[in-house]
């Protein structure tokens, strides 16, 4: 039995075959339809995530299967003081297989360690968030029509954002990635992510102004600064608001230059840029659902003709 | 000059970082064990300049050189037959170690859920990295 719970415990290879699966399911959603027809999934969410859950319960739906959970700890019995083992335990007797979000970092291996069913990390603390990744390598791959060979820009908190630590690390196993990180001094890039690049000999560098390396982008990768990372609303102030793409700036972008974001988005992405057919983060939203199908089915070992 | 006997049967752990047999004593669980232990601390040394050094007179495979080999590699180990040095023992660093090392990150898993044992990985063996099995937070290794 298999689980997820870092976007590096697949291969690039088996990476491949799940994205295989998610463009065979984009294209042919009708085929799928009642692949998870006998199955359950459980969501078991420690903490509220509106868009992440619903992407699991959307996913689960559409291949026909079924969905229970719950959707914050206080409607679970971890108000009671039960632990995540024993949780996992009994809800292994309930469902096929589970996705859990827990605000402390490990839950999801923990209950890893004693299910009896198959667990994906649907994020844990400020350490993972596997299918996030996921979803933004399917995007690209799907959009770019290559893993290899382009120079992605990421840019805004690229201190505390767990959704760019996790990128990085799943895309440097890919050839000729060139990274440009763009933030403030305040939220630059951690030391030990420089290390690892340099001592992989990748190409990198660390720029504040977006303006100047637009025109060289090929992917630029936005994140939101989140205010609860600070402990001080003075500096939260002064740096939400330090990058706003605006359609001036897409301008100066290469015509197939794609825009992402995690989403949720709040003034870091100008709205007057959605309609730019390079802003895909909307798309990305629906390759998460692909990608969680196939990683469903991929976990449950399911095969469809 | 201050003269400790020789042990007859056990091991004499030298070139102790000076200060920190106390620590290593507890570390080691000799408090739990009716074993004779003679503790020296600030004791002069050519290489250290100070050093400490802890006799206990007890079976060798009693000593966990796991917990050793994280706290100090530098730690000379001799064993003792007969009041003799029979052996020195290296020290490896371990590729995994349980309940040696805390995660002090008030966001793991293990800061609610006290019965989980508190597993840390060695990531570089270079640098000594130990990280945290659950969040991967890196050991401070202070104990």
């Amino acid at each position: 039995m298999r689980h997820l719970m870092s976007p590096l415990d697949f291969s690039v290879e088996e990476l491949d075959a799940l994205f295989d699966l998610a463009n065979d399911i984009e294209f042919h959603p009708k085929k799928y339809a009642n692949a998870c027809a006998d199955k359950i999934l459980a969501t078991c969410f420690y903490e509220p995530s509106t868009r992440t859950r619903l992407s699991f319960e959307s996913a689960m739906l559409r291949l026909g299967g079924k969905v229970l959970g719950f959707s914050d700890a206080g409607s679970s019995s971890a108000s009671k003081g039960e632990s995540v083992s024993d949780t996992i335990r009994v809800i292994s007797s309930y469902a096929d297989i589970c996705a859990m979000r827990h605000p402390k970092e490990g839950a999801p291996m923990v209950a890893a360690a004693k299910s009896l069913i198959p667990v994906i990390n649907a994020g844990d603390g400020g350490h993972q968030h596997p299918t996030q990744t996921l979803t933004d390598l399917l995007t690209i791959r799907s959009l770019k029509g290559r893993m290899n060979n382009f120079t992605i820009g990421l840019c805004g908190d690229l201190k505390f954002g767990r959704t760019v630590h996790s990128l990085i690390d799943a895309l440097v196993r890919y050839e000729n990635i060139n990274f440009i990180f763009i933030s403030p001094p305040e939220l630059r890039i951690p030391d030990y992510i420089i290390d690892e690049l340099k001592a992989k000999d990748i190409p990198f560098k660390e720029v504040i102004s977006l303006d100047e390396v637009m025109p060289e982008l090929d992917l630029l990768y936005m994140t939101r600064v989140q205010r609860e990372r600070f402990f001080n609303e003075e500096d939260y102030v002064r740096l939400k608001d330090f990058y706003i793409l605006k359609k001036a700036q897409m301008d100066h972008a290469k015509p197939d230059c794609l825009i992402l974001h995690p989403l949720p988005r709040v003034n870091e992405i100008s709205v007057e840029v959605d309609d730019d057919p390079r802003a895909v983060y909307f798309k990305q939203g629906q390759y998460g659902v692909y990608v969680r199908m196939a990683l469903i089915l991929t976990l449950l070992n399911i095969k469809v003709d | 000059m201050l003269k400790i006997g020789k042990i007859e049967q056990g091991f004499v752990l030298d070139h102790i970082q000076a200060g920190m047999s106390l620590k290593l004593y507890h570390q080691l669980q000799l408090d739990k064990t009716d074993c004779t232990v003679a503790m020296i601390m600030n004791a002069k040394s050519n290489k250290m300049g100070k050093k400490d050094i802890l006799k206990v007179e007890c079976d060798v495979n009693q000593l966990n050189l796991d917990v050793l080999a994280v706290i100090d590699h530098n730690i000379t180990v001799n064993v003792i037959k007969d009041g003799e040095i029979v052996a020195k023992k290296e020290l490896i660093l371990p590729k995994e170690i349980r309940n040696v090392l805390k995660c002090k990150n008030p966001r793991c898993i293990t800061s609610i859920e006290q019965e989980l044992p508190h597993i840390f990985v060695l990531t570089d063996e270079e640098k000594e990295i130990y990280r945290c099995k659950y969040c991967e937070e890196k050991s401070d290794k202070k104990f």
